[in-house]
């Protein structure tokens, strides 16, 4: 049997002809859809294309240095660029974005330095920046619980009374689709559904959850979970940036008028290892990520561009050099993080004095204290 | 290339979370070649993974600190390149500016204090779990909590327990015999890298296990000690080595601790309680001590191998059934098929008919292609024919997929590209896996028969031995035919002994009479 006949009869979960919204095909064609119309200016476009090739760039130069012993590990957006960007470009500044430890994009739409993403798997600092400032939560490890954290804030929201009003934001949550399986997950869909809470679930289906795929998880397409729920689901191609742009601007629309929840699924490819700790050829086909690579976010934007006239080779030269400085940059930036004071990790275990730490962070100052300073 | 120069070496990081060494699989670069920040220089193989390792530096590289095929600790340095510029600084890489003392208490660092007092800046830690020991340095403790000469001591009698349980005599720290990695990482704290990677292979080659990232440095024996108790111990000089616990599981307590204190010694005589002999007296070795030897640590394919079999061996009950055949047909028919132009371009082994004619049994007998699942058999629905192979590196069991629907000259040609891709070393993970059914061809090692594991996720598996000229009754007479043993491994939660039987005896009959695999496909 062939890797094709395999693929004969659909895996469970996998549609034959899987059903997404889709408004650039992987040759770079703009195609409409009835219900996500879309307008970019050329502008818009070129600066979709540069945020897809920076966080490619920064994602790649984060694995480099993982593998240089300078980071612990690295989880790599490789494939899923434009679920990221489309999304994270998508939400307004009072959105508020719950991501998993591979929305690396999704920061930097917010804002958020990459070198505070290194810093956290460095082992040098807990994420370092402020949720609130950027709409953007700490990246949580734990898989899926950050989704009732999403659920309470919009549930939250609600109860600040400004759903409907310019000044409302909504709460969007990542997660993979081995998240799906979790119980966490499943509870915020229930209380997201019953509260009719501001918040959209964007999934990003990569087919992996870690070395187990998709077939593990579902016997359906994963959207359709969210009808048992009472919401809204839409699959979109998650390696159209325009498309995850418009879909997610939609979901966020109306979670923000107060129509409640949605469930986005993302259709895409983790393209790497799921952390730098994995090694996916012993668990998957080179055939698959050959088949994917022909859908690469990246290439249909740039395609879009110069069949439409819109950019020439200066540009993506241009862009290129750009990631490539930010790139420099940023590992010149990592090397030469300060390892944290050991007494800082008392500072942030309560928001205000406390006298257990206050003590505890005392005692372990004498006992610092207590070495003979040596000479170099 | 101008002299003075400035060279930077790039040590072997922890590259999968708690890794503590990895393989030199094959080098993309060679000495002077130019390379880029971030070009692949290198692929490893750790336990976890095959991964290339891109470069941290840009210029040329100046040496290759280690051959291909051999495997590194974590922290040890794999490559020199020469960056250019002036070479005063250029070893001041930022991270070892920055990085603070480590706490954590350590025996090694001691010694290594004490082997190198003047020593103070520490190596940079690569990122990870996998902290060599000797990489961190402990400060000394101001108000003589532990005397001047207290570090030495202590160091000294850790060091001496250790050797002593190694059955082998020792004069100091730094020279510690047998252990030149840990030797290597005990003086090399403190060292600036090129110290350390003036002879690399010191470590690298070095028979004794790497040490522990977590134990001690200097063998795998870490006492039993609850923090608070390593604390006061600590505090009060005592070398937790040196004592015997009275604790749970021969935990150390703080009575234990206290009485070492009170009998005015860093090393006292263990007491008499029975107990598990946690360490021997540091004065003489102890005499149910086994002779020391050469230990050679098992790595990749021969670490995998153990586990997989002990696996297997103690979760699958398994039965070896065995039977004599008369293979005098079975070869005759071989050279018959090298004749026919279909094989003429592949080999037509006896091994090709012995896989030929299981194929042909599990037809018969689909549950010998069966695995166990708990609280089901799952009936496997393409036959992944596994082949044991003897391979430089161990043994690899690669695997044929969808046997069952090959042709004979289908399957002589899957059977040659995998011994050939076994041979040089290129077996993929994906080959490895998802066998269902395995043949082991001890025949080639001059064996009649034996008793194999099962691959682990199988139900049979089955040896064929080696053919040899015996006497044997042939249509009722004496006469010299070929004979070989055919032995199936089987696990008896899958197959019951009938059927067990039944597979071993078609796989026979059909070796006897090839004609018979005719008439049963």
């Amino acid at each position: 049997m062939t890797i094709d006949s395999m693929r004969a009869t659909p895996r469970p979960g996998e549609a034959a002809d899987p059903q997404f919204v889709q408004l650039l095909t992987p040759e770079g064609e703009r195609v409409e859809h009835p219900d996500y119309p879309l307008d970019l200016t050329p502008d818009d476009v070129r600066d979709l294309y540069r945020d897809l090739v920076m966080v490619r760039r920064i994602d790649l130069e984060a694995v480099a240095l993982t593998r240089q012993g300078e980071l612990g590990i690295w989880a790599s957006l490789l494939g899923q660029e434009a679920a990221q960007i489309g999304s994270g470009r998508a939400m307004n500044e009072h959105d508020m974005a719950f991501p998993t430890y591979r929305e690396h994009g999704v920061a930097y739409c917010r804002g958020v330095d990459p070198l505070n993403l290194l810093g956290l798997f460095r082992g040098v600092n807990h994420g370092g920046w402020n949720p609130a400032e950027h709409g953007f939560h700490l990246y949580t490890i734990v898989i899926g619980s950050q989704t009732l954290h999403a659920a309470g804030y919009a549930m939250g929201i609600q109860r600040d009374g400004v759903l409907g009003t310019p000044g409302a934001g909504a709460a969007i949550a990542y997660f993979g689709d081995g998240a799906t399986s979790q119980g966490d997950v499943n509870e915020a869909f229930v209380f997201a559904s019953v509260f009719n809470a501001p918040v959209v679930f964007f999934c990003q289906n990569n087919q992996w959850a870690i070395s187990e795929p998709l077939e593990r998880q579902t016997r359906i397409p994963l959207y359709q979970r969210a009808q048992g729920f009472g919401f809204p689901g839409v699959r979109v191609d998650g390696n159209d940036v325009f498309a995850c742009l418009a879909v997610t601007r939609a979901a966020l629309a109306q979670a923000r008028d107060g129509q409640g929840p949605s469930f986005v699924e993302a259709y895409t490819y983790r393209m790497g290892a799921h952390t730098t700790t994995d090694d996916p050829t012993r668990y998957r086909h080179k055939a698959d990520e050959e088949a994917w690579k022909l859908k690469d976010p990246i290439e249909r934007v740039r395609s879009y561009l110069v069949r439409n006239g819109l950019a020439d080779a200066g540009f993506f030269d241009s862009v290129d050099a750009d990631a490539k400085t930010a790139a420099r940059a940023l590992r010149e930036a990592c090397l030469s993080l300060p390892d944290p004071e050991p007494g800082a990790i008392f500072e942030h275990v309560y928001a205000e004095p406390h006298p257990l730490m206050t003590a505890e962070q005392e005692a372990f100052a004498a006992y610092l204290a207590s070495f003979e300073e040596v000479t170099a | 290339m101008v002299s003075g120069m400035a060279t930077k070496q790039f040590k072997l990081p922890d590259v999968g979370e708690g890794l503590t060494e990895a393989e030199i699989v094959k080098w993309h670069v060679a000495v002077g070649d130019t390379v880029e920040i971030n070009q692949t220089i290198v692929e490893i193989e750790t336990a976890k993974a095959i991964v290339e390792l891109p470069c941290p530096f840009e210029g040329v590289v100046s040496e290759l600190l280690a051959d291909e095929g051999v495997t590194v600790d974590v922290g040890v340095p794999i490559i020199s390149v020469d960056v250019g510029g002036d070479s005063s600084g250029a070893e001041a890489v930022p991270r070892e500016e920055v990085l603070k003392e480590d706490l954590v208490p350590d025996a090694a660092e001691e010694a290594a204090a004490d082997a190198e007092p003047e020593q103070a800046k520490r190596q940079p830690v690569l990122v990870g779990y996998g902290v060599k020991p000797g990489a961190t340095k402990r400060r000394q403790r101001k108000g003589g909590s532990v005397p001047g000469s207290g570090a030495g001591a202590e160091a000294g009698a850790g060091l001496a327990g250790a050797a002593h349980a190694a059955g082998e005599a020792h004069t100091g720290g730094a020279t510690h015999a047998t252990g030149a990695a840990h030797a290597t990482g005990a003086t090399g704290a403190g060292h600036p890298p090129p110290a350390q990677g003036g002879d690399p292979t010191l470590s690298v080659q070095c028979d004794t296990p790497p040490p522990s990232p977590t134990t001690e440095p200097v063998d795998n024996f870490s006492p039993l000690a609850k923090p608070p108790v390593r604390k006061m111990a600590k505090d009060l000089g005592v070398d937790l080595r040196t004592l015997r616990g009275t604790g749970p599981n021969g935990s150390i307590t703080r009575d234990d601790v206290q009485a070492a204190t009170g009998n005015g010694t860093t090393a006292p005589t263990p007491p008499a309680q029975t107990g598990p002999p946690v360490t021997a007296p540091s004065t003489e070795p102890a005499p149910h001590t086994p002779p020391v030897g050469d230990r050679v640590p098992l790595k990749g394919v021969r670490k995998a191998m153990a586990a997989a079999m002990a696996q297997s061996a103690f979760t699958a009950p398994h039965v070896t059934m065995f039977h004599q055949v008369d293979v005098t047909e079975t070869m005759a028919t071989a050279r018959r098929l090298r004749e026919l132009p279909d094989f003429a371009d592949v080999k037509v082994s006896p091994l090709l008919l012995v896989a030929k004619a299981l194929l042909v049994a599990v037809r018969r007998h689909p549950i010998a292609n069966a695995r166990f699942d708990g609280d089901a058999v799952v009936m496997n629905p393409s036959v992944n024919l596994g082949i044991a192979a003897a391979t430089d590196r161990g043994l690899i069991v690669p695997n044929i997929k969808d046997a069952q629907s090959k042709t004979l000259p289908e399957l002589a040609t899957a059977l040659k590209e995998l011994t050939e891709t076994a041979r040089a070393g290129r077996t993929t993970p994906a080959a490895m896996s998802g066998g269902t059914i395995t043949i082991t061809n001890i025949g080639v090692f001059g064996i009649d028969t034996g008793t194999p594991i099962l691959t682990p996720g199988e139900s049979a598996i089955l040896a064929f031995g080696q053919i040899r000229d015996l006497p044997w009754v042939h249509e009722g007479e004496l006469a010299i035919r070929k004979i070989s043993a055919l032995a199936l491994s089987f696990d008896h939660r899958v197959l019951d002994g009938a059927e067990g039987s039944a597979v071993l005896h078609d796989i026979a009959t059909m070796l006897e009479n090839p004609l018979q695999a005719l008439a049963w496909t």
